[in-house]
This record gives structure tokens, sequence and C-alpha cells, in this order.
């Protein structure tokens, strides 16, 4: 996969407050991941390499462990067995010899920021505007002044669309605007790696177009993306790679033309025929 | 509008009707038969009035609550027994202003120890830690079953069970490094202020509980996604949005407050209500002197609720998409419709003159 072929010309490196990026960034390492809730196991032996600037999909019938997979890779899930790493660092761990260590929480949130994540329900602070949400984060954690967070945040809101929404709050918006704030609320810390949780599926159909439109645009960036989602046909336009998972376990992968056109495990037929 | 009656109004009128009648018949000629009577009709569709319906049991039952009100009001004056002449004379007498001055004294202190080591005792029954957890546990369980007269009186009386207060060796009484006298240390002052604290403590911890409870899993994970630290998470995301919960029972709690410091009475201390009981005692004139108190209660609550109404105001933003009117903003409307129209009767003639070409265009 190469990043040099999703940088489309027309990127403006001016209106993006992306960094421009070395393309051998965001590269996520899942090996030996399992996790189980008592007697539940939700991912079992999980190995998946993500390459930098990949965009890859998971998909997969609900209770399949994708959800819990993706929150692995940012350390809001702690693993049972098995690792996680971005560009050949681990989130929540030190590694000493053959003993991980883990980390203080202070150290966690740090390399936390390498990764953004976009949530199913948005999960914008209510008490705070489209502008203060995004700039929260850059300003508490010293990245940036108040001015430049601020412009930085305006940039960001400028590029989903929402320029004239800065000052409302959440509850003003609609759920497909305050999706796309959420992104710009994950982009103002210029992240390896963006995590979407099926980040349409609580979005009245009709808007349902406009967050894709935004995460399409971010394909082009160059940052890697894994995203859980339901959106089958969004799936096979954006995705570099589709991950098929069903009971904790990565059944089949590959690129949406082979997995999505051509499954060849039969739960995988199973499950493509009744979401299609 | 009314139909056209006499006067000067008809004219206009008549010019409206025409106007707007003018276009809308139009497509109606086409869809039936051209009736005639149609215009008027048509013009006048477009001003029907709006009739609320009358509810009568409600203007009765207004009307019988004024009048007990108004009976009591006037009870209020005419009784001679309210001796309103010894309220007066009380009600700014420096007794009272100073017992009043001591029950506010201890409502802020006991009410700022106590909302703040609430506070820590939430937190603590919070988190993660089973030790910390249950020692706040256990607090707030004691606390809670203590009533507040036994603590008082146990605080004064400390002395009684422990002598001396020091620092020394550790369960041993030699304190070699320093010692106090109990009596002396622990005031009646003191063990009120202790007794307040420590009581409202284990009632606050439980409503500033309630109110980390009450916000979303969702903020704490997208901040945690964020990676805003701890102090920030707490502070800037959780705090304002459990407040919202947190001050309409704060509140109550306060104002229970201000009137439950009247039981330090137990350990002497001259605040407002123990004053007011010392000063009937000596003159017998009971009603009116525990007037003096309720009216100061009063007065204390209303700007309590005043500060409550504010403040919850403020934390009420994004959580409503607007925010309703204050009073005052309310009572500058109510003026301004009322004065708008005044302003407006005697131009009616010439407002609609600046529609009609608006009603004629469409």
């Amino acid at each position: 996969m190469t990043t040099t072929t999703r940088l489309a010309p027309s990127f403006d490196e001016n209106i993006t407050a992306a960094p421009s990026r070395r393309s051998t960034d965001g590269l996520v390492e899942i090996s030996g991941v399992s996790k189980s809730y008592g007697p539940h196991e939700v991912l079992h032996d999980i190995d998946l390499t993500i390459e930098p600037g990949e965009v890859v999909a998971l998909l997969g019938p609900s209770g399949s462990g994708k959800s819990t997979l993706l929150r692995a890779i940012n350390h809001l899930e702690s693993v049972d067995r098995g690792s996680v790493t971005i560009d050949g660092q681990y989130i929540g761990y030190e590694r000493r010899g053959d003993k991980l260590y883990e980390l203080h929480e202070k150290e966690v949130l740090k390399r936390r920021t390498q990764v953004g994540m976009v949530f199913q329900n948005f999960n914008l602070f209510p008490h705070l505007t489209a502008i203060e949400n995004i700039v929260e984060a850059p300003i508490a954690l010293g990245r940036l002044s108040k001015t430049d967070a601020r412009e930085l945040a305006l940039g960001l809101l400028a590029r989903v669309g929402l320029s004239d929404k800065a000052d409302h709050y959440p509850r003003q918006l609609s759920g497909g605007q305050q999706q796309r704030v959420a992104i710009a609320r994950a982009l103002a810390l210029k992240p390896k790696v963006l995590l979407f949780d099926e980040p349409t599926s609580a979005l009245d159909p009709e808007l349902v177009g406009e967050v894709l439109a935004v995460i399409g645009e971010l394909t082009k960036l160059g940052t890697t993306l894994v995203i859980v989602t339901h959106e089958i046909g969004f799936a096979r336009e954006v995705a570099d790679r589709v991950v098929f998972l069903d009971g904790g376990r990565v059944l089949e992968q590959g690129t949406p033309a082979r997995v999505l056109l051509h499954p060849q495990h039969p739960r995988t037929q199973d499950f493509l025929r009744k979401v299609l | 509008m009314t139909p056209p009656e006499t006067g000067a109004p008809v004219q206009y009128r008549t010019s409206v009707t025409t106007d707007a009648a003018a276009p809308t018949p139009a497509p109606i000629v086409v869809n039936s038969e051209p009736a005639a009577p149609q215009a008027p009709d048509a013009g006048a569709r477009a001003q029907l009035e709006v009739v609320h319906p009358k509810h009568w049991t409600r203007w009765i039952l207004s009307a019988v609550a004024v009048f007990f009100v108004a009976q009591f009001l006037w009870s209020l004056v005419t009784n001679g027994q309210y001796r309103w002449d010894v309220f007066a004379e009380f009600f700014f007498s420096d007794a009272v202003v100073k017992g009043l001055g001591l029950t506010l004294w201890l409502t802020v202190i006991a009410g700022a120890v106590g909302f703040a080591l609430g506070g820590l005792l939430a937190v603590a029954r919070l988190s993660k830690s089973p030790l910390l957890n249950s020692l706040a546990w256990s607090f707030i369980w004691f606390f809670r079953s203590v009533p507040l007269v036994v603590q008082l009186v146990v605080w004064y009386n400390l002395g009684y069970l422990y002598p001396q207060l020091g620092l020394g060796w550790p369960f041993t009484t030699d304190f070699w490094f320093a010692s106090f006298e109990t009596v002396t240390l622990i005031s009646s002052f003191a063990a009120a202020v202790l007794g307040l604290s420590l009581h409202q403590a284990a009632y606050s911890a439980e409503i500033i509980r309630a109110g980390i409870l009450s916000v979303d899993q969702g903020q704490l994970e997208a901040a945690a996604a964020l990676g805003l630290p701890r102090r920030v998470r707490f502070f800037r995301i959780i705090l304002p949005q459990a407040a919202r919960a947190i001050v309409p029972n704060a509140f109550n709690e306060v104002i229970g407050l201000v009137k439950g410091t009247s039981v330090v009475f137990v350990v002497a201390l001259p605040e407002l209500f123990y004053t007011v009981q010392v000063v009937y005692n000596r003159n017998q004139l009971v009603i009116p002197l525990l007037l003096v108190a309720v009216v100061w209660y009063a007065i204390i609550t209303t700007v309590l609720s005043i500060a409550q109404f504010y403040i919850e105001r403020r934390f009420s933003r994004g959580a409503l998409r607007v925010l309703p009117p204050t009073p005052i903003q309310r009572a500058t409307g109510w003026v301004r419709t009322q004065w708008a129209r005044l302003d407006d009767t005697p131009s009616v003639a010439d407002e609609p003159a600046i529609d009609t070409p608006t009603v004629a265009a469409r």
C-alpha cells in the first residue's frame, strides 16, 4: 500500500491542519491479541498489521469483537494477551526484556494522542461549543496557545464544512454536524492513526452521506484509518482492505473487491447476504 | 380582521380586500365554479382570528385562592396579636443582628468545608481503590447515622473522653512533641463548626457522587481518547456537567443548613434562633419574636433561591437548545411589548398599508 498514490494533487496543505507526514508514520501492529469478559472470549488470538496510510474497514456481525479490537488499538480497552503497537511503540506498556510493564496513566494519555477516535454517539462535550470542543485537547496538553488552537480549529471546521457553526453547542447541531465536529476534534491532535467506531450508526439515513464524505476526504491525507462500519458500499469505495471478523477471529481479509464481491468463507457470505 | 363598518377604515379595508383577493381567486375560478362572493371570503382567510377557550374552573379556583390570600393578609394587618411594633423593635436590634451574623457565618463555614470534604469523599467513593472506597463509605455511614445534636454534644464534651490532645508516640498519651487541653482547643464555636461540617460533608458527598454518576460514560471515554489529563477531565469535562444535577440539591442542603444551624443552641451559641428564644423567654412575646427569625430566614432563602436560579442557568448552557429568559428579561420583554402595543394603537391604519404591497405581490 503506497501512501503517495493516495495524496490527491488537489490536496491543499494550507487549509488543512494536518502536517505533511512521512508515510512511515501510523503503522499498527496487532499480534496475538486475546480478550475475555468473564467466560466470554471477545477476541481470540488476533494478528493484524495495518500499514501506514492504509484504510482498513472492519466488518462483522454485532458481537464479533470489532469494536473491542478498535478500542484495544488506543488502549481504551486493555487486552489479556498479545500486544498492540503504533509505530513499534506500545501505548499502555513499556517493554523491558521479555516483560511488559504497565505505564502510568499520564504516559498512557500522552502516547494515546497519536491515535484519534470518533465514536458512534459522537461524545461531544455538550457544555462546550463546537470550537471549544476542538481546542480543549490541544490547549490542555500544552501543544498550542489559545490563539493558535483557535486558528487550527477554525481551519478544521472549514474542512468539515461547519465554519458557521463554531459557536453552536452540540445540541444545536444535527447528528451529522455533531459527528463532523467530532471528526474535527479528533484531527486537532494530528494523530497518526484515526479510529472510527461505527461513525454513522447513530445517524438518520439522510445524514449519513455528509459524514461519509468527510471520512472519504480524510483518506487522501495519508493518515492510517481503521473504520468499523456497517456501510458496505462505503467500505468498498474507500477501504484498501476489508477485514471480516466473527466470534473474535479474523475470518477473512483482502481487497474490498475480493472480500465483498467474492467472499470465500461461508460466514462472510452469510453476513453479506443479510446486510446487502 | 373584523368586517368593514363605518368611517375612514372602510375605504382602506376595501382596498386590501380587492388587492389581496385579486391573485387568490384565480385558481379557484379555474378549478370550480366562478362564484362571485369568493373575493371577500378569500381576503378574510388570511386574517382569521384565533379564539382561545375560556378556562372557567381555572378562573374560579384562582379567585378563591386570591380571596383566601387576601383574607390572610388583611388579618396580618388588623390582628393586634401579631404585635408588629415589637417585631419592628427587635428586627434590627443588636442581639438579633449579631445572631443573624453568627447564623450566616456558621452556614458559610460549614457549607464550604462540608462541600469541599464532600467532594473528596465522593471522589473517594468512586475511586477504584477498595480501601478509599470503604473508608469514604464508612465516613458517610457514620455521620449520617449519628444525630447532629448528639455529635455537637460529643464534640463539645470531647475533653471528658480525651482530656488532652497532642502529638507524640503512637498508642500512648506521651505527647512529647505538642499537647493541648481539649477544653481550650474545642470552644463551643469549634464544636459547632466541626459538627455541622462533618454532618454536611456526609450528605453533600452523596449529592456530588450522584451528580458525577449522572454524566454519560461516553464523556469520560472521549476525554480519555483525547489524552486529556485526569485533572482536566474532572474539572473541565465531568464537573461542569455534573453541576447541573448537583446544584439544585446543593442549594436544598445549604438552605436546610441555614435553619439547621439553630441546633447549635445545645452548645449555647447565640445564633439567630437562640437569640430570639432568649428574648422571648424574657418578655414572653413569643409570636412577634419568632416572626423576626422567620422573616430573616425567608430573606436568606430568597437570596439563595435567586442565586440558585442564575447558577442553574449558567450550567444549563449547552443542555438546552435555547436558555429560558431570566425574570428580568421576561419583565423587560413584557414592558417592551406593552409599550409597543401602546405605540401602535393610533397608527394601526398605516401599518397594514405597508403590508399591502406584499400581500398583493403574493
